[in-house]
């Protein structure tokens, strides 16, 4: 049965990613290459304040003197940073009204089953759509304005809301934090910006949709949300983008800040096209996600459902800084073919009474190399922090790898502590149970794995948790004979 | 119902079954009795067509088809069905989205309409109470931290839902207790009809004491050495295996 599960494995599991199409589009576009003379032209582009050009070009001296990072357990080929392209655009102007926008956009997005229409959308989310290196479209901002919440690209919020930028930005994720995160903070040409007020429960989803539209260019956006006192929201991205030869480089970074009693809920739905099944092109996924709980009785939590890229390279962080402040982390990481993904958490208690809880599910198929590594941090004051680990890990077949990594750093000897960690094969007596039953092979994977993945899926809100679901089921298709 | 010729199977190029000839007509009990590793459970498997073993020679039909080379769930669809000695757990996964999994492949297979929720409910319910469990069992993740009796208990209860044309026992007795043993009995009674065949595969007969065989089948060193009806099973009670090896 081995060797006819490998035989399958190896000729079916090029399921066709269904949104590698490219738009033909009228873009501006930067020459490829980096130096301070881009960055300038970038930040005068945007018409953006002098405060934050010093502070890009900060982050670029700072970014040549480091080292991209080798620790992590992927191998790739170098990016060439002086090869890229650091701006792409649709030639047409952003207003408020979203019947400017261009067609073909529309007809991208509708493509990728987003509507840009208000009526049309599903009911309580409202989205901001990135297309390359810049937002094209945001719905439903004048009905979230009601409600004192700012919904808007990276770009608007500059110019309109620049003490709030200016207050919050790198104020988590340091401009030197590390490598991607310094050279996204030079270059970082959009995103999403999202400020809930005090006491207030944002009334629907919001989201953002990537796009990768243009070849050789990187795309780096830039989100930021600030949860203040007493308030909640919850937040979803998802990405895709064309198949590829050539890999493509997204760098992002997302700030996120909880205040006294607020909420965040953030959640991803990663599925940048993969490369094909003998590891040629695919988004190069190295993007800085941080927040912190900075008052009391704050909590921030990441769910994370990670299907595509070539290579990622991503650990949503929590730190805990109030007391009674809670960080979770929720992921489903999925390889197959040759895709490498190191992923995991860190989790950090500063305050008294923090706790924190991270469930990663790591699933393997074909050449699939999946790594979870995951740090808790419990510094000196931390009284009874508490933090609960589990790390699961499933294998499709014999060519693949799990991997977990768990770092533990305690100073204080309150700490409650729990780790469990589990590597299974997908067992062929589970197939066989389910087999004779009369359930299909196919079936039987994505009910397994789904099974293995509940916990994580469970916290996802609800459309999306079926669209998880869904991109599972297809990216595993003929995953095992 | 089921017939098999001269069935030689083997694992790991160690021959097991060594030329097997069986038939169960429709409406009959069988019964295999052996020692633990005569083969009785390899028999079950390979007849279910579990890839773990090899069929080096032989035939297996049922209904008058070949199944000898189907794969697994063409002969459950086919309406062969396994009551697992060791029914393995699949965490997140709850016995009702399984088994409503399961009804749908086969009605679809057999060009019926999906059994609508209610229905379903209805029919689990009915069927849990005579097995003395509560409806929180459909909730639960199939065989993850069941008791012994529990995952019998959802082996029988799957039997009823699907209601095969055959269904094999493979130690569906061992490690039961008295009740357990005569509610999975009352379970298996409920199942046979005169359309249906069972082959239950022991190395007791205290379930032989609730289930009537037809025939009963002693299995030695994967062959069948000796076939009778229920006296056979006294006289192997009585005197053990040994005088039936030559």
């Amino acid at each position: 049965m081995i060797d006819k599960n490998q035989q399958i494995i190896d000729s079916a599991i090029d399921q066709e990613y269904k949104y590698g199409f490219t738009t033909d589009i009228e873009t501006t576009t930067f020459e490829p290459g980096l130096d301070e003379g881009v960055i300038t032209k970038l930040s005068k582009l945007k018409k953006e304040p002098q405060w934050l050009l010093d502070w890009r070009l900060k982050a670029y001296e700072s970014w040549k003197k480091m080292e991209e990072p080798t620790w992590a357990q992927v191998d790739y080929t170098p990016v060439d940073y002086q090869a890229l392209s650091y701006y792409s655009a649709p030639k047409y102007k952003k207003n408020d009204s979203l019947d400017d926008v261009d067609p073909d956009i529309i007809d991208t997005y509708n493509k990728l089953g987003i509507s840009l229409n208000e009526q049309k959308r599903l009911e309580g989310v409202a989205v901001d759509a990135v297309f390359d290196s810049v937002s094209v479209a945001t719905t439903f901002k004048k009905e979230l304005a009601k409600h004192g919440v700012i919904f808007c690209s990276f770009s608007e919020a500059v110019i309109d809301h620049p003490e709030l930028v200016k207050k919050y930005l790198g104020s988590v994720i340091p401009r030197t934090d590390n490598y991607f995160a310094a050279l996204n903070s030079a270059v970082f040409s959009d995103g999403s910006f999202v400020y809930i007020p005090k006491n207030v429960r944002c009334p629907m989803e919001l989201s953002t949709y990537f796009r990768i539209n243009a070849a050789n260019t990187g795309q780096f956006e830039r989100t930021l949300i600030i949860a203040d006192e007493g308030s909640h929201v919850s937040y979803l991205e998802g990405c895709t983008a064309p198949m590829r030869d050539e890999n493509q480089l997204h760098a992002a970074c997302v700030e996120l800040v909880a205040h006294k009693d607020a909420t965040i809920k953030y959640s991803t739905i990663q599925n940048w096209y993969a490369g094909d099944k003998e590891g040629r092109g695919g988004i190069y996924n190295f993007v800085t996600k941080r927040g912190i709980c900075a008052g009391d009785r704050a909590k921030i939590s990441w769910t994370q459902v990670e299907t595509g890229s070539a290579v990622t390279w991503k650990y949503p962080s929590v730190i805990m800084q109030g007391d009674d402040s809670v960080g979770e982390f929720y992921s489903v990481a999925v390889t197959k073919n040759k895709q490498q993904a190191d992923t995991g958490t860190k989790m950090i208690h500063i305050g008294k009474n923090t706790k924190s809880t991270i469930i990663s599910k790591g699933i393997s198929a074909g050449e699939g190399q999946n790594t979870y590594r995951g740090g808790v941090k419990i510094l000196k004051n931390a009284d009874n922090a508490r933090n609960f680990s589990q790390c699961d890990s499933i294998l499709i077949g014999n060519k693949c790898g799990a991997h977990t990594f768990p770092y533990i750093d305690v100073k204080n000897p309150t700490a409650k502590m729990e780790h469990e960690a589990t590597t299974s094969s997908i067992g062929e007596d589970q197939l066989f149970y389910c087999n004779q039953r009369g359930i299909n092979l196919d079936d039987s994977v994505s009910m397994i794995v789904n099974g293995f993945c509940k916990e994580v899926f469970a916290e996802l809100p609800m459309e999306f948790a079926v669209e998880a679901k869904q991109l599972i089921e297809v990216t595993l298709e003929n995953s095992v004979g | 119902m089921i017939k098999i010729e001269n069935l030689k199977a083997s694992i790991e190029d160690k021959e097991i079954l060594k030329g097997i000839d069986l038939e169960i007509p429709k409406g009959e009990i069988h019964v295999i009795m052996g020692r633990n590793g005569s083969g009785k459970s390899t028999l079950a498997n390979v007849i279910a067509g579990n890839e773990t073993y090899e069929v080096d020679s032989g035939l297996i039909a049922m209904n008058g088809n070949d199944i000898t080379e189907m794969s697994i769930e063409n002969r459950a669809l086919q309406g062969l069905f396994l009551c697992f000695q060791y029914p393995v757990a699949i965490p997140g996964v709850s016995m009702a989205y399984f088994l409503r999994a399961a009804l749908n492949a086969k009605n679809k297979h057999d060009g019926k309409e999906e059994m609508d929720a209610v229905k379903f409910l209805a029919t689990a319910k009915k069927i849990l109470s005579d097995l003395g469990l509560d409806d929180s069992f459909l909730k639960r993740s199939i065989n993850d931290g069941f008791s012994g009796g529990e995952k019998k208990k959802s082996e029988i209860l799957q039997l009823l839902m699907l209601n095969p044309q055959l269904a094999i026992l493979d130690e569906t007795d061992s490690g039961l207790d008295v009740d357990a043993l005569r509610t999975v009995a009352k379970g298996v009674n409920e199942f046979k009809n005169d359309n249906n065949s069972v082959l239950i595969i022991t190395h007791y007969q205290r379930l032989l004491e609730y289930i009537e065989p037809d025939v009963v089948h002693i299995m030695i060193d994967g062959k069948i050495v000796k076939s009778g009806d229920m006296k056979l099973v006294h006289e192997v009670e009585k005197n053990g295996y040994s005088w039936l090896m030559k």
